[in-house]
């Protein structure tokens, strides 16, 4: 029955943990290790134009919905010129205005854009189109270029592919000779085929985007078919009429219209321009619920002073020395002075590293335990002596500081952060067992703890386990879940199979042990 | 032998570990609030001379650095007396003194110690040197026990105890506890004394153990320590089994050391007897805790008690792992 109720309060606590993790890992993207780094994508559009006399207002499409890329930052660069964006049907544009405007002008369009598995099309499904208006002689040639392309085609997919490919052929294609000639441009291509989807009721658009890759100079934009078939969108070549959605497209804008438009300009150029970098994969994750308006970064540790940040990634890992603790004591059977004792002597060791570590804490210990024996001659009541030996303790730690400075070793000087009271209290202890059980005993209980101490500060120092208990501290919950378990452990321990190796084994015939 | 194998054979022998002792008897079975009826011995003491359990005769207590000045008069007209922390674990901090030599007093094993020390020993005493935690202790001063000539054979110095295993008041594994010259006196047997199991039925010694290795002889005195018989058994059984009802407590190790003119005397309870007893007996407890847990009725009169556990824990309990070891021979 207890049992029972320590399992369900483990697994909650676990499946809270890791759900929170997955959460956190898979849709807002923290990432699992230190320094893992984000792909991120630079591009700009620049916007140039001849100025007339009168007011300009320039009008640029920018990217809205772009399936599989995510919007990590944008920004909008020009000179006196009145900046508003809106949503339109076919997605977003800027506009820049000003009252007058003289000689060249550019303005610029930037984002900052990453690859987002998660991110799927978020379109929903678009009303049926209305039928365009054609004139006679052309609606008679659509009619036959529906009828001809139905007759050889089955599903959406496969009349928009039969479609591009009569369209391909615009020259010697008898009802497409009448839109387009061999020489038409992939965007006229692609709008036709709109136009004609349009009017057999199949709601078709046209994307028009660039190639996320690496290049040197302007990048082109290249349309891109979309067709829906009633259920999702179906993606099309207009020139290959491959079908299927391309590696690192980048959607800039959708619909018929131009990128930019001047009114009161001319000249117009937009040249686009891609740029490959990387980020640090939490900085993406943080720019990433900014942009979402999420709060988990604000209730995250991240959201703390970056000093107060400092003393939480070593204070997260307390648990996990302690984790340790627990598995070398009550699975391994260690005996240690003190439970968390080894725990402080890990974190000291943080700033000592280990080798020296050990040999500062076993110099002080020694030098203490003599000290300690002196006192013991002067009997002293036992507050005044633990007090004395915490002096000694501090007196001999700068001791060791001021020598090792004059001696240029630097690791003395680190010894300030030993936990002093702890190593007293130590000296104390160990002092005790010494003069009751023995100095074996002693040693042994000494040796024990600063075993368990160097271990707790190797685990605690795995530096993509306190990565990953920093970002995810709800991991703790699942440290605590493993806790709970290891707390009704009640086999054996690895040390007791040891001391009862007797079990069963018949006496020395030799005789009594020394 | 590997790992798996020894955890098994471990298991099949019904061995108890600290684990298990600790998560399914101690936190089962010694309510905390009890503790301090066995953690102060002096609490135990006085319980034990209401209920009629025999024990070693107060002199008197030493509760405060001011007490220490009385203790010559505490001790008045005893030429022995013992000093022992309330609160003190495995023997800590006793004092055992066998007689006087002019102002300074003799310990037992000869060493003089002036009234400066002992003024020392107990204000540490007092300040909570030798109890757990360090809390703040009192010191009981009480009789010295003459111990029985009938174990001199089998001990060095020191007062030989009997350790009884009680399951909520059924006594399920014994042993005794010999001092030797490692053990410095003391009946420890982390310090090196031996121990030697006592079958629950007949009160006879089987094998004993040492520093965790099995040995025929006292390592000191040489004689054998299988098959000895323990005077007043009985009577040890008794006293061991009503220290149930004296606690409420239903897993605990009683002390009892048998004294030439008043038989046995219950010395110390402990809550968290340790586990050592095992080895002395080449028994695991396990396998008779089970039993109790299976069989016993616990509401019982204590001498029903004692009946079931003679019935049921007479040596060897289970099977008999090897032909031909210790235990096997005697029993």
């Amino acid at each position: 029955m207890r049992n029972r109720q320590l399992y369900i309060l483990a697994s909650l606590l676990a499946v809270a943990g890791l759900s929170i993790f997955l959460f956190k890992y898979q849709t807002l993207g923290f990432p699992v290790q230190a320094d893992a780094e984000t792909q991120v994508w630079n591009v700009e559009a620049a916007v140039n134009f001849e100025p007339g006399p009168a007011s300009v207002k320039v009008t640029l499409q920018i990217p809205s919905l772009t399936p599989g890329f995510t919007l990590l930052d944008e920004s909008f660069v020009s000179r006196g010129f009145g900046l508003s964006t809106h949503n339109t049907t076919n997605g977003r544009e800027a506009q820049w205005a000003v009252r007058e405007a003289d000689g060249p002008q550019t303005v610029y369009y930037r984002a900052l854009v990453y690859r987002d598995p998660a991110k799927a099309t978020e379109d929903s499904t678009p009303p049926f189109p209305e039928i365009p208006e054609f004139d006679e002689p052309s609606r008679i040639a659509v009619d036959g270029l529906i009828a001809e392309v139905r007759r050889q085609s089955a599903d959406v997919a496969s009349f928009t592919s039969e479609l591009l490919r009569h369209i391909d052929n615009a020259g010697s294609d008898p009802y497409v000779r009448l839109f387009l000639s061999d020489t038409s441009s992939p965007t006229a291509k692609a709008q036709l085929a709109t136009r004609i989807l349009a009017a057999a009721q199949i709601p078709a658009r046209v994307s028009h985007g660039v190639f996320l890759k690496e290049q040197t100079g302007a990048a082109r934009t290249v349309p891109l078919l979309e067709v829906h078939d009633g259920v999702e969108w179906l993606y099309f070549d207009p020139v290959t009429r491959a079908q299927g959605w391309p590696q690192d497209f980048l959607v800039w804008w959708r619909g018929n219209g131009p990128i930019a438009d001047v009114d009161g300009g001319v000249d117009v150029d937009v040249a686009l321009a891609v740029q490959r970098s990387v980020l640090n994969s939490l900085e993406v994750a943080e720019r990433r619920m900014d942009s979402m308006g999420s709060q988990a970064f604000d209730f995250s540790l991240f959201s703390l002073p970056i000093t107060t940040q400092a003393v939480y990634s070593v204070l997260v890992m307390i648990p996990i020395g302690a984790l340790v603790i627990v598995l070398l004591r009550n699975f391994v059977g260690i005996k240690t002075f003190g439970t968390f004792m080894p725990v402080l002597v890990a974190l000291a060791f943080r700033e000592t590293r280990l080798l020296w570590g050990i040999v500062l804490f076993a110099v002080i210990v020694a030098l203490g335990l003599l000290i300690r024996f002196y006192l013991e001659r002067l009997r002293l009541l036992l507050v005044p002596r633990l007090t004395c030996v915490l002096t000694v303790v501090v007196i001999l730690m700068a001791g060791i500081s001021v020598l090792s400075q004059r001696l240029d070793l630097q690791p003395g000087l680190s010894i300030a952060l030993f936990p002093m009271v702890i190593i007293a209290m130590t000296i104390e202890r160990m002092s005790i067992v010494w003069e009751e059980r023995g100095a074996s005993e002693a040693l042994q209980e000494g040796i024990g703890s600063l075993v368990v101490a160097a271990l707790t500060y190797v685990v605690m120092g795995i530096p993509w386990l306190s990565h990953l208990i920093f970002v995810f501290p709800e991991l703790l919950l699942v440290v605590l879940a493993v806790t709970l378990l290891t707390g009704r452990y009640t086999g054996y321990r690895l040390l007791e199979l040891k001391r009862f190796r007797s079990f069963g084994k018949p006496a020395d015939p030799a005789g009594s042990p020394p | 032998m590997s790992v798996l194998a020894r955890y098994r054979s471990l298991t099949e022998s019904g061995v108890l570990g600290l684990n298990k002792r600790n998560g399914d008897y101690i936190m089962r079975f010694n309510p905390r609030r009890l503790y301090p009826l066995v953690d102060d011995k002096l609490k135990t003491k006085q319980l034990a001379i209401k209920a009629g359990i025999a024990v070693p005769a107060l002199y008197g207590v030493i509760e405060t650095q001011h007490d220490i000045r009385r203790l010559e008069e505490m001790v008045a007209g005893h030429r022995e007396f013992v000093l022992k922390p309330a609160h003190g674990s495995s023997g800590d901090g006793i004092i055992v003194i066998a007689g006087r030599s002019g102002s300074r007093y003799r310990t037992i094993n000869g060493t003089l110690l002036d009234t400066e020390f002992i003024n020392h020993h107990l204000s540490n005493a007092i300040s909570g040197q030798f109890s757990l935690g360090g809390i703040q202790d009192t010191v009981i001063v009480e009789a010295m026990v003459h111990f029985s000539p009938h174990f001199e054979s089998l001990s060095f110095e020191g007062v030989p105890d009997v350790r009884v295993i009680v399951f909520r008041g059924i006594p399920v594994m014994s042993m005794v506890r010999l001092p030797t010259r490692l053990s410095h006196g003391k009946a420890n047997l982390h310090q090196g004394a031996v121990g030697a199991g006592v079958d629950i039925a007949t009160g006879t010694t089987l094998g004993g153990v040492m520093s965790g290795q099995v040995i025929d002889t006292h390592p000191d005195t040489g004689v054998v320590i299988a098959g000895l018989t323990i005077p007043d058994w009985d009577t040890m059984l008794d006293i061991s089994a009503r220290c149930y009802e004296l606690t409420g407590m239903g897993y605990i190790g009683v002390d009892i050391v048998l004294d030439r003119d008043l038989g046995p005397l219950v010395l110390e309870l402990n809550a968290r007897p340790g586990l050592a007893i095992q080895i002395a007996n080449q028994q695991g407890l396990l396998r008779r805790l089970e039993i109790c847990e299976e069989a016993a009725d616990f509401a019982a009169a204590p001498a029903e008690r004692i009946v079931f556990a003679k019935k049921h824990f007479a040596h060897p309990v289970g099977p008999v792992l090897e032909p031909g070891d210790v235990a096997g021979q005697i029993g």
